[in-house]
């Protein structure tokens, strides 16, 4: 209404208040600790960090986190976007309470999660009885840490990518069917490409929680050394060994690949957003009821 | 109308093997374990499960989880707030930093973020010697599992109230300034209503994470039964012991908090559904997406 008071800044109080109270807390609650605990690998030389950090243990442990981690992340991908489909798509009867229930892994607190999937794919368990007639042993193995992974990191994909699926303007996929194209056509050629960049940042969002995960973890794994032990849990056992330094440099360790992993997150986002805007900015051309002028121009 | 949707919807089959894809995926990963809870709890009937829960160690975790996450949320919505207003309605250079250090604590590892304060004040820490002369305790006590849990819960609140306040703007603020409110009275009878949703829904996900929180606070807690157990950890020592009944009567406590937590949060954003309907509806007809008026006019 009034463009001239709604550019200028100086009208609203609060700012300084705001911006040094979360400057300062961030700083001493965030930032200090985590550049204390960098430098306090200062105290270990260079080849003694790099003798810690990859060591056979500490190796064998990352391609246990991360091999984990890319299996949940790549089940949670594909389940997840048939979940999201399915949710925003198709109706069917208790849609509402399945919609709320995707939520139960950031609700349900990570111990209670990992004794539970540890009790139910043991040999004993409702589904460990059915696999070891397999021949199939979860529990105790890698195999369960990306089970445990794969329940903690469900919500990511399904929650990134419904909006995007529900935000599919309607018009698309007519053209495209207009045009001749087959269900499956209009699938892998129009509407993927649009909701790529947004699996992509569910993916990477489902990986990035994996990495760090420990609690739904430790119960399910066995964590024996060389085999299933995730490197968080090797930080907690240098810990119990009072051998802080060497915890220290696997830590450090994990924090850069936390920063890298943000960096690459807040890529995709930037991403994903502006391909949004920019399909947005096209689609709306001043005030005229945009999705008519389309629909009409298109074909 | 039949062909158009028949042309941009997938053939029946498709459309129940995908939804029976998916209900059964999530069927497999998050309704089972939920059942399994509560069945393991009850396997020896009510009796052992309410004598499991009276027990004196479960009643002073249980408390304890509760002191935790009261201490603990006052914080996360002072800082959310000021957080929230400094970035989503004043311009300033480093917002997009800031936006993503904000976002730094949900990128590292719990077992890091318990690592870091036992390297600031625990014994061969930091401050260590200091706090050790003074007879100052955090590591292993109640101080520094709060300031663990303080971290893993950082981002919530501000996460949620930022996006938020942005799509608000500033205008209603600089309404009430301008007729002469004071900075108080602005933000209680303006900004406050406004936000009440979203920061009630960063308060139960922050209140969901301090309640169930366990790799961080695993590591600072240093297990003193009875004392610096959370229910979480009480959870882990019965599961380790073999007390499968009290672990698991201890795990549908927070388990039940979970749901609590999913129904909460659906109320929450069903509220927030509804307000922001009835804003888009009091908006000019440019800001809705497909005017109904559309589907009659195509051919």
């Amino acid at each position: 209404m009034f463009p001239a008071a709604a550019k200028r800044d100086g009208v609203l109080p609060g700012f300084r208040l705001g911006l040094g109270y979360t400057l300062t807390y961030l700083t001493l609650l965030v930032l200090i600790p985590l550049a204390g605990m960098i430098l306090f690998t200062g105290q270990m030389s260079w080849s003694d960090f790099w003798a810690t950090a990859s060591s056979e243990r500490a190796l064998a442990s990352y391609r246990v986190t991360f091999g984990a981690s890319l299996g949940a992340a790549a089940v949670n991908a594909l389940f997840g976007l048939i979940v999201a489909w399915v949710l925003v798509r198709y109706p069917f009867p208790g849609k509402r309470f399945v919609d709320a229930l995707v939520d139960l892994p950031f609700a349900l607190p990570t111990a209670v999660a990992g004794i539970t999937l540890a009790t139910l794919y043991a040999q004993n368990g409702w589904i460990g009885q059915h696999l070891a007639k397999l021949g199939v042993q979860v529990a105790f193995t890698p195999l369960g840490i990306v089970v445990a992974l794969i329940f903690v990191t469900l919500p990511f994909v399904v929650r990134t990518l419904q909006p995007v699926i529900e935000d599919i303007e309607a018009e698309v996929e007519e053209a495209a069917a207009t045009l001749g194209a087959t269900r499956w056509q209009t699938f892998t050629r129009v509407l993927l490409p649009g909701i790529f960049p947004a699996w992509l940042t569910g993916f990477t969002l489902a990986f990035s929680r994996a990495i760090g995960e420990f609690g739904s973890v430790i119960f399910i794994a066995g964590n024996m050394p060389l085999i299933s032990e995730i490197t968080p849990l090797l930080i907690i056992s240098k810990l119990e060994q009072y051998d802080i330094l060497g915890a220290t440099a696997l830590a450090v360790v994990m924090l850069v690949i936390s920063f890298v992993m943000l960096l690459v997150i807040n890529l995709l986002q930037w991403w994903a957003a502006n391909r949004h805007t920019k399909s947005r900015d096209e689609d709306a051309p001043a005030d005229a009821p945009g999705a008519i002028a389309i629909a009409g121009g298109r074909p | 109308m039949t062909t158009t949707r028949r042309a941009t919807a997938e053939p029946r089959w498709v459309r129940l093997l995908l939804t029976a894809v998916a209900l059964g995926f999530l069927f497999l990963f998050l309704v089972l374990p939920l059942i399994a809870v509560f069945w393991e709890a009850f396997a020896q009937g009510a009796q052992t499960y309410w004598e499991a829960l009276q027990e004196g160690e479960a009643r002073s975790a249980m408390l304890l989880t509760l002191t935790i996450a009261a201490l603990v949320l006052p914080f996360n919505i002072a800082f959310g707030v000021a957080a929230a207003w400094a970035i989503a309605k004043f311009e300033f250079r480093g917002k997009s930093l800031l936006t993503t250090l904000i976002d730094l604590p949900f990128a590292v590892s719990p077992v890091v973020a318990g690592l870091i304060f036992i390297i600031l004040f625990g014994a061969q820490g930091f401050f260590g010697p200091w706090l050790a002369a003074h007879d100052i305790r955090i590591i292993f006590a109640l101080p520094g599992m709060i300031l663990a849990t303080l971290f893993v819960t950082f981002p919530f609140v501000a996460r949620e109230l930022i996006p938020l306040m942005q799509a608000q703007g500033r205008d209603e603020e600089e309404a009430a300034v301008s007729l002469g409110a004071s900075g108080w009275q602005m933000f209680r009878r303006v900004t406050l209503p406004n936000i009440k949703w979203g920061l009630m829904y960063g308060v139960i996900l922050a209140n969901a994470r301090a309640m169930g929180e366990f790799g961080a606070v695993s590591v600072v807690s240093g297990h003193i039964r009875g004392e610096t157990n959370t229910l979480p950890l009480h959870v882990e020592i019965l599961y380790n012991e073999y007390n499968q009944i009290g672990a698991f009567a201890a795990a549908t406590v927070l388990a039940f908090l979970g749901l609590v937590t999913l129904v909460a949060k659906t109320i929450v954003e069903w509220r927030m559904r509804k307000e922001t309907e009835m804003l888009t509806a009091e908006l000019p007809p440019e800001k809705t997406e497909l005017p109904p008026s559309v589907a009659t006019e195509r051919p």
